[in-house]
């Protein structure tokens, strides 16, 4: 009775798993072969009937061509905007992990208060607020509008502080010091070069939210050429007959075109999504693992 | 700044000082600390607490800068898009929040009651999606649910669906977003309730299993207790970012023909009054009010459950 009873519980809880993940999946199973059709296939030929190539090669030269090669361009801008914030991102919360960590100052506990709201208050709430200060001082528009604040990540300080002051021991810092190393020297030759697993953390976090942001760009950045791919995607969403065929100009972006510039936004987070496959689904909760 | 501090650092530890070597050190150390955080706090300084004071600045006082009291709160709240607004992602979250506590936690715990290496594979599975947060999501959505396309066809159809403007009816929204919410983000959270549970001491589920207890009881009276910080966790966040809600609406009211008010959500009002009315000051009272959520949420994780250490 009790192994027939944990066998059927076992096997429900199978069945429970295996239609999530077809909730989970199918959307990106049906979204990486949409391009391989027209858009009258997609309609009226079954949902997941393979496409062809030719069709894929016609789509993707529609979808780069667009207005000049418009989607590479939001590309670019994506990757300018992302990776300058996690450049600054970087040099600033490292540092400052480690010197919230390991060093005394006063205003240290101040800091590391309000560093823990603002990493909990969601980043949304600031951006009309931000807004309302980049127009006072004119930088709206301007690329700096959107890097800057993308480099204000409080997760990442508090990331780097958790990490040094659990896994660098005080004694080790000491003994740098003890040797006649300086306050910087320690840091730069002890403490950075053991911070490899950090910073990949950090990037990582910061990528997929700079990536995937749209609010602050959308309020920061009014001028098309300057768009990063969400607020692309939002542009080409609005010129398409694709979901409203009534609506949209005379563009020629359907649904497999728009399937592509989906891809292409999504793609570089996949990737890394990929790379990091491992330590996400084990150690995404940083300190909170068995061990 | 840093050549200063590095020049003061640098200068050799001379123990004839008049200081004692360990004052001597204490300030240095002192000095550096500041180095060492000066880029960052800079940042919070111009990124986080100047962009607050100045939205806080801007709701108490009129357009002329004079001060107005709780004037522009008052009016705000009395609009009519106002309510609404907050109605929309109050019925949003209810879903939202239920279904992260009945079927996230539901998730996690049969996935924690299987082997580790096909657990680790259908997490992977659900966290995946995550890739495609923000607009990308939304897209993915606005196909999933245009019936004349998505693979659910059939599933829509059994609804009454016949295309996309029906099934994005106005009083679907909360639904819908919920649904997109759930796809990108509760991989990730049912990753995280996992570990938590693994976090679990075997001998205390082991113990609970001798005394006679089921999978279902281990669950709810064992696991579940014991993770309950976690879960509060989940919910605290996940109702501050929910409040947020901008890109869904903005883009499926852009797929719908008008159908849906450009002032669906509290963000979106904000944004109507600072770029539609070029009313600033409006703008800035809905902001803070959903900074002042926000806060409140951070004070609640923060205070009472102890889950940042801090020293």
């Amino acid at each position: 009775m009790r192994l027939f009873n944990r066998i059927w519980s076992r096997t429900f809880s199978y069945i429970i798993l295996l239609a999530f993940t077809a909730f989970f999946v199918v959307p990106v199973i049906w979204l990486l072969f949409a391009p391989f059709k027209t858009d009258h296939n997609l309609v009226f030929e079954n949902p997941f009937a393979l496409g062809t190539l030719g069709n894929l090669f016609h789509a993707a030269h529609v979808m780069f061509t667009f207005e000049d090669y418009a989607l590479l361009n939001w590309l670019k801008n994506s990757a300018i905007y992302s990776f300058g914030g996690i450049a600054i991102a970087l040099i600033c919360s490292i540092p400052a992990g480690y010197g919230l960590a390991h060093t005394q100052f006063i205003g240290r506990r101040t800091l590391l208060g309000v560093t823990l709201f603002v990493m909990i208050m969601p980043a949304t709430a600031l951006v009309l607020p931000l807004f309302l200060e980049a127009n006072a001082v004119h930088a709206v528009g301007t690329p700096l509008a959107v890097i800057l604040p993308f480099s204000f990540f409080p997760f990442g300080v508090y990331l780097a502080y958790i990490f040094y002051s659990s896994s660098v021991p005080k004694d080790l810092l000491a003994a740098a010091r003890i040797d006649g190393c300086n306050e910087w020297d320690v840091f730069r030759r002890i403490a950075l070069p053991l911070a490899r697993p950090i910073i990949a953390l950090v990037t990582f976090f910061a990528f997929v939210a700079n990536w995937n942001n749209f609010f602050l760009p959308f309020v920061m950045l009014p001028n098309s050429s300057n768009y990063p791919l969400p607020i692309g995607l939002q542009d080409l969403l609005s010129a398409t007959p694709a979901f409203n065929p009534g609506q949209g100009g005379q563009v020629p972006i359907y649904r497999p075109e728009l399937a592509i510039a989906t891809i292409v936004a999504m793609a570089p987070v996949m990737i890394v999504f990929l790379f990091a496959q491992r330590s996400l689904v084990s150690g995404l909760l940083a300190g909170a693992t068995k061990e | 700044m840093k050549s200063a501090v590095s020049r003061e650092a640098s200068t050799p530890l001379d123990t004839t000082d008049s200081l004692t070597p360990t004052l001597r050190r204490k300030r240095k150390k002192g000095v550096a600390g500041y180095a060492f955080v000066s880029g960052y706090f800079v940042l919070l300084i111009l990124f986080g607490v100047l962009p607050a004071a100045y939205a806080i600045v801007l709701a108490f006082t009129a357009s002329g800068g004079h001060f107005t009291g709780l004037t522009n709160f008052i009016k705000t709240g009395e609009d009519f898009r106002f309510l609404p607004a907050f109605e929309n992602v109050g019925k949003y979250l209810l879903i939202w929040l239920g279904s992260l506590v009945v079927i996230v936690l539901g998730l996690a715990l049969m996935l924690h009651s299987i082997a580790r290496r096909v657990s680790a594979a259908f997490r992977f599975i659900f966290y995946l999606p995550g890739a495609l947060a923000g607009a990308a999501s939304v897209l993915v959505w606005l196909f999933m649910l245009d019936p004349t396309v998505s693979p659910w066809r059939l599933f829509l159809g059994v609804f009454g669906f016949k295309n996309l403007g029906q099934t994005i009816l106005p009083g679907h929204l909360p639904l819908i977003f919920a649904i997109i919410a759930f796809w990108a983000g509760a991989g990730g959270w049912i990753v995280v309730t996992y570990g938590a549970l693994n976090n679990i001491p075997n001998e205390l589920i082991e113990a609970a299993q001798l005394d006679g207890a089921g999978a279902i009881q281990t669950a709810l009276r064992i696991k579940l207790p014991l993770i309950k910080k976690w879960i509060v966790f989940m919910l605290i966040l996940a109702f501050a970012a929910g409040t947020q809600l901008f890109v869904e609406p903005q883009l499926v009211g852009e797929a719908s023909l008008g159908l849906i008010s450009p002032t669906w959500s509290p963000n979106e009002l904000a944004y109507y009054f600072a770029f539609q009315d070029n009313n600033f000051n409006y703008a800035a009272a809905i902001s803070v009010d959903l900074l002042v959520i926000g806060l409140l949420c951070a004070a609640v994780l923060v205070f009472r459950t102890k889950l940042f250490e801090v020293e």
